[in-house]
């Protein structure tokens, strides 16, 4: 049974669980510094050149796992000594050239940036290049490559670049948080705050519903991780640990699909709102777009407040695939409703901490949201469900959508629609390739996880978006931001 | 006079054990007996009675488990009605 996708995850995970266990046993004072010879413990080194800088790293996942530098207001930080400082440069002729005669590189290159030397062999004018990886291509070596930093080639934006000493740095002006850096680096040198100590808190003080009631708010996605458990026996686990009762925010997405076609029919174009990490990057980099933005909560929030408005006194707890959610833990328009965010990671290693296997434990239902709310987790999802309110609610608005995920894809679109020219009047934006079933905080990243997201939708009780609503007698309206 | 307040359980459990119906038709009573200035009818997440058949109702704080469709009629009778007199 492999929960990660990769070592970085698991060590990642194994962080969070031991400082998890240990604030939840109220023993993290005590032996915060014992923690890194735990995950570390030598005299050998597994993952670096020697144990005390594995346990030096370890202290900075500490740190992050604890809310991280409070000075930063970044969600993703740098851990220095993690970075490995990979080359860079982009595209950079290697010593496989062999001086050859054809000269492919130069006769593929549109810039003239390729000249040769007495050696014979290729350079390239970096004031030219633009690294397109034409010469690369033509070459029959292969001796051109692209020395590009994974976590700079997983940022669509360029939010992220080497400083002068080396150490990769976040361009704090651009960053979006979409974390997909973090998820990319093969040294795990990049890595979330987490706010699972604060989670713990609000577990614990509702003292099983004694004091107040917590929930746990699951995003759809959740239907593609935990492959070793059934989900029903996640939902018990998550009841097990100190929450009332486990509640999808596809309920939320139900109410934010009827509310958004109305504003859309009304406004002839808009964006979507649902992904933070698209909404920062609209506000950061096209402002000129803040305005078409929907003016509804996301579906996390939206469910968040509903919650709040059958039970006052009740703490929300989001649990999901996506690290730029935690913004809106402090964002105006959401904060009052969602109290804290944590990702999948988290809850494996909480769910460990505390000893609860879900294995062994029996299923309950987990059954508020229609088809409609369930397909948000995945790119086109949202289009859909804008296009199933449309019909429901008899709106005379054709909705030709652009459904837009990773920010490469986001930026296209966003662009056209910056000049007039967008081939569409409803842009559904996602910042994670493939949707949040993409989201950097996934327990695993496959591809059959966009089809157990459909097989999970079709397995609801509601068909529609309105019998999904007109059960938890919600009124949609909530959603609006005042 | 305080409304009475009549909470239905829409959690995962009680949804799959039939709620909808059961708003539906605790609709239609509060219709029949004209209460719609006396009850308010509200959504509540679980109650914590999914052991139980049929689903949970919380009336001004008292649970009552057990309640399908056909026994709402009898629950606004018994039950309801008495409290908005």
């Amino acid at each position: 049974m492999n929960k990660f996708d990769t070592l970085v995850q698991e060590l990642k995970y194994k962080v969070l669980k031991e400082v998890a266990l240990n604030y939840y046993n109220g023993t993290l004072d005590e032996n915060i510094h014992d923690i890194p010879k735990v995950i570390s413990p030598g005299p050998k080194a597994t993952m670096r050149c020697c144990v005390y800088r594995e346990r030096a790293i370890v202290e900075d996942r500490i740190k992050l796992a604890l809310g991280g530098d409070k000075a930063n207001p970044n969600l993703l930080e740098v851990i220095e000594a993690a970075c490995d400082e990979c080359p860079f440069g982009g595209i950079t002729v290697t010593d496989m050239c062999r001086g050859c005669l054809a000269h492919r590189c130069a006769q593929n290159c549109h810039r003239n940036a390729i000249s040769f030397g007495d050696d014979l062999r290729a350079r390239i004018d970096k004031t030219k290049c633009v690294n397109c990886g034409l010469c690369a291509k033509a070459c029959p070596f292969g001796a051109i490559i692209n020395k590009k930093r994974p976590c700079e080639a997983a940022c669509k934006i360029n939010a992220i670049h080497p400083r002068e000493d080396g150490i990769t740095e976040i361009d704090e002006s651009k960053c979006t948080r979409c974390g997909q850096c973090s998820y990319s680096c093969p040294f795990g040198a990049i890595m979330d705050k987490s706010y699972i100590t604060k989670c713990i808190d609000i577990m614990k003080g509702a003292e099983n519903g004694k004091n107040y009631k917590a929930y746990m708010i699951v995003a759809p996605s959740i239907s593609s991780q935990f492959h070793y458990a059934k989900l029903g026996q996640v939902v018990t686990g998550i009841k097990k640990i100190g929450f009332t009762d486990v509640i999808e925010a596809a309920l939320g997405a139900d109410m934010v699909a009827l509310n958004e076609a109305k504003d859309l029919a009304e406004e002839k174009f808009c964006t979507s709102s649902c992904c933070p990490a698209f909404v920062r990057y609209v506000e950061t980099s096209f402002p000129e777009l803040k305005g078409k933005v929907s003016k509804n909560l996301s579906p996390m929030a939206a469910i968040a407040k509903y919650i709040k408005q059958t039970d006052p006194t009740a703490k929300t707890v989001f649990v999901g695939p996506c690290i730029a959610k935690k913004m809106e833990m402090f964002r105006e328009e959401s904060s009052p409703y969602i109290d804290c965010v944590i990702t999948f990671e988290e809850l494996q290693a909480l769910l460990d901490a505390l000893n609860v296997d879900l294995t062994t434990l029996e299923e309950k239902p987990l059954d508020n949201a229609s088809y409609f709310g369930r397909i948000f987790a995945r790119c086109g999802g949202l289009s859909d469900a804008v296009k199933e309110a449309l019909k429901e609610q008899n709106i005379d608005f054709e909705v030709k959508p652009v459904a837009c995920s990773g920010l490469d894809q986001c930026k296209i679109a966003l662009t056209q629609a910056k000049m007039g020219r967008l081939q569409g009047n409803f842009i559904e934006g996602m910042a994670c390739p493939g949707g949040c079933i993409g989201g950097p905080s996934c327990l695993t990243h496959e591809v059959r996880d966009a089809a157990s997201v459909d097989k999970y939708g079709h397995e609801s009780k509601e068909t529609t978006i309105k019998d999904a609503i007109s059960n938890s007698m919600a009124d949609p309206s909530i959603c609006e931001i005042k | 006079m305080e409304k009475v307040e009549v909470s239905i359980c829409v959690g995962s459990s009680c949804h799959l054990k039939g709620s909808r119906d059961v708003i539906e038709e605790a609709r239609n009573q509060i219709m029949r007996f004209g209460l719609n200035d006396k009850v308010e009818l509200k959504a509540a997440f679980c109650l914590g009675q999914c052991g139980h058949d049929g689903v949970t109702f919380k009336i001004n704080g008292e649970i009552i488990t057990g309640i399908t469709k056909d026994k709402v009629a009898s629950l606004f009778e018994n039950t309801i009605v008495p409290l908005t007199k």
